[in-house]
């Protein structure tokens, strides 16, 4: 059936111990389960096993519409799920060849940094968290709360967040919400920098970071790594700037990258890359003065779902309204590949279209589940409590492994 | 963007592999054509190997199944060079019955877990995989889900039966 360590490997007399690290541990953070073989507290070799939660999203996503996919790439990568939603969209875009007006696209890239700094948020107070420093985590912790905030003011809901609709947005930001970012930019670089003097000079957290778990970049490139993890080994592979999609192309900001690729260098490129995405949500801010007020989506009645009350009184809208639920739009019958900067990585969406009601075949190009597989190799010869840090650090998402 | 033309890149593949090189087309701009699983690795070792192309980032393997065609099974590798910040897409179409295609494992380790999820749900043998079994369906499962013929509910399930409902 298998060849599961666990089940053939009963040899009373063998000199190292199995250990199951998870499926739920503490340490963890999600369901990861971890057969290891320890020599004392080194690990000599170990196994990943994964599929705790997996949830069929590809098998699912070939019986739904369209616009009903965006709440399952909500419960992919969770820590920063606005990202999930938009490359989705804007795949489903790129196939119907929709141009987003610029306002759109920058709201769109204001909701994206805002959760990329929240991913980011999850995993560097985590790392501080696991290294014994529990003062930092509380301490940024509510940061993310306020990024909640937020996208409760756009969209009404926090963790899932289903937030836009291919096309644009539901409705406009109101005031409020432009409030609650700027309320943001002010406050969070104050906390940021709290937050990097408690750790980023700590001499504890040093010992326990750098030179740990160090990564090459060829091996980083043989193991298709991408986002901190790729640019923290040296290699200034961001989708951003290399595919700008959303318009980043507009906008002025830096790439962090690393040196070593230890769990250092990946903690501080996650670090600068806050930085630069307040830098990229005040430029987005600016820019927005510039453009007509009040665009949110793009005229696109064919594929844009209106308003209730236009659907109730007007006929064309009702059409629309009809054709869109029911899935009898026209659709090219056509391949798009789409790749978004996620929060951890290169996450891609490969959707075959048939032209019928729901995609022929979608995949997903999940980083969590690419980046994960590395971490049984590069744990042999790591201390166990190194190796734990290590995990905190790669930034997987248990959602997003399984899909 | 990308440094090196679709066409540039297409004429070296026919170049080097002649009419194995089939249904070259550019969906949104990223070269796609299909090969046949004789030369898969080869073209694979090309692309990553030439001292101009530098394919050197495997980005995703995955499947596809098209049941009405006579080789059904598809195998879609996505390749990238970073250096010339250029995509391509290729498929290999296998028979139904056991299809079997060479690993690229051998030339990137990333594309260990990236086969086996696609032996998990297409059923896809790829030969001299180091580890060939199931990644996240449970190791007793005797379909692969992906395909065509399964239905997005789980056929064995007999609490949704007709009777249960009075029909």
């Amino acid at each position: 059936m298998s060849n599961h360590p666990i089940y053939i490997d009963n040899d009373p007399q063998k000199a190292t111990t199995t250990l199951n690290l998870g499926p739920t541990h503490p340490a963890t953070h999600g369901v990861f389960q971890n057969i290891l073989e320890m020599d004392g507290e080194r690990i000599v070799s170990g196994v990943s096993t994964i599929g705790y939660i997996h949830r069929a999203f590809e098998k699912i996503a070939e019986h739904r519409p369209f616009y009903q996919i965006t709440p399952l790439t909500d419960r992919m990568n969770y820590c920063s799920s606005p990202i999930n939603n938009m490359g989705w969209h804007m795949t489903v875009e790129k196939l119907l060849g929709i141009k987003m007006p610029k306002r759109v696209d920058y709201l769109r890239i204001i909701v994206m940094e805002l959760s990329r700094i929240s991913d980011h948020i999850i995993c560097n107070t985590i790392i501080g968290q696991d290294t014994g420093a529990t003062t930092p985590f509380l301490y940024l912790f509510q940061y993310r709360e306020h990024i909640y905030e937020i996208y409760e003011e756009i969209c009404g809901a926090r963790l899932t967040t289903n937030i836009g609709r291919i096309g644009g947005f539901e409705r406009d930001f109101n005031d409020i919400a432009f409030a609650k970012i700027r309320k943001f930019l002010k406050e969070f670089p104050v906390a940021l920098a709290e937050f990097e003097k408690l750790l980023t000079r700590n001499r504890i957290f040093i010992d326990r970071t750098a030179n740990v778990a160090c990564v090459t970049p060829e091996d980083a490139l043989s193991y298709s790594w991408s986002g901190v993890l790729l640019r923290a080994t040296g290699v200034d592979y961001d989708v951003r700037v290399n595919e700008p999609y959303s318009s980043y192309e507009d906008f002025d900001f830096e790439i962090p990258v690393g040196t070593k690729g230890d769990i250092y260098d990946r903690f501080n490129v996650r670090n600068g890359e806050m930085w630069q995405s307040m830098r990229i949500i005040e430029q987005a801010l600016s820019k927005l003065e510039n453009e007509p007020k009040g665009v949110f989506h793009a005229d696109v009645p064919e594929f844009y779902l209106p308003p209730k009350e236009q659907v109730y009184n007007n006929m064309e809208a009702l059409i629309y309204h009809f054709k869109i639920v029911m899935g009898e739009i026209d659709t090219p019958k056509t391949e798009v590949y789409h790749c978004v900067e996620g929060g951890n990585g290169e996450l891609g969406f490969y959707l075959i279209n048939d032209g019928g009601r729901t995609p022929y075949r979608l995949h997903f190009r999940r980083p969590s589940f690419i980046n994960y597989q590395m971490y049984a190799p590069m744990s042999r010869g790591m201390l166990l409590s190194d190796a734990i840090i290590n995990m905190s650090s790669l930034n997987i998402i248990a959602g997003e492994l399984d899909a | 963007m990308s440094r090196i033309s679709n066409q540039v890149l297409l004429q070296k593949l026919s170049d080097r592999f002649g009419d194995q090189i089939t249904i070259p087309s550019e969906p949104f701009g990223l070269l796609t054509f299909e090969t046949n699983k004789e030369i898969i690795h080869d073209v694979l070792t090309f692309l990553r190997d030439d001292s101009e192309l530098k394919f050197n980032y495997l980005t995703d393997i995955t499947g596809v199944h098209f049941p009405e065609k006579d080789l059904s099974i598809g195998v879609v590798y996505h390749v990238h060079s970073l250096t010339n910040n250029l995509r391509v897409r290729i498929k290999v179409f296998l028979e139904a019955q056991n299809p079997q295609i060479p690993t690229a494992t051998t030339l990137w380790k990333g594309a260990n877990w990236m086969e086996r999820e696609t032996y998990d749900f297409f059923g896809i043998t790829f030969t001299g995989h180091p580890d060939l079994r199931r990644i996240l369906n449970v190791d007793d499962m005797t379909v692969f889900p992906m395909r065509k013929e399964y239905p997005l509910e789980d056929p064995n399930r007999v609490d949704k039966k007709d009777y249960f409902f009075g029909r």
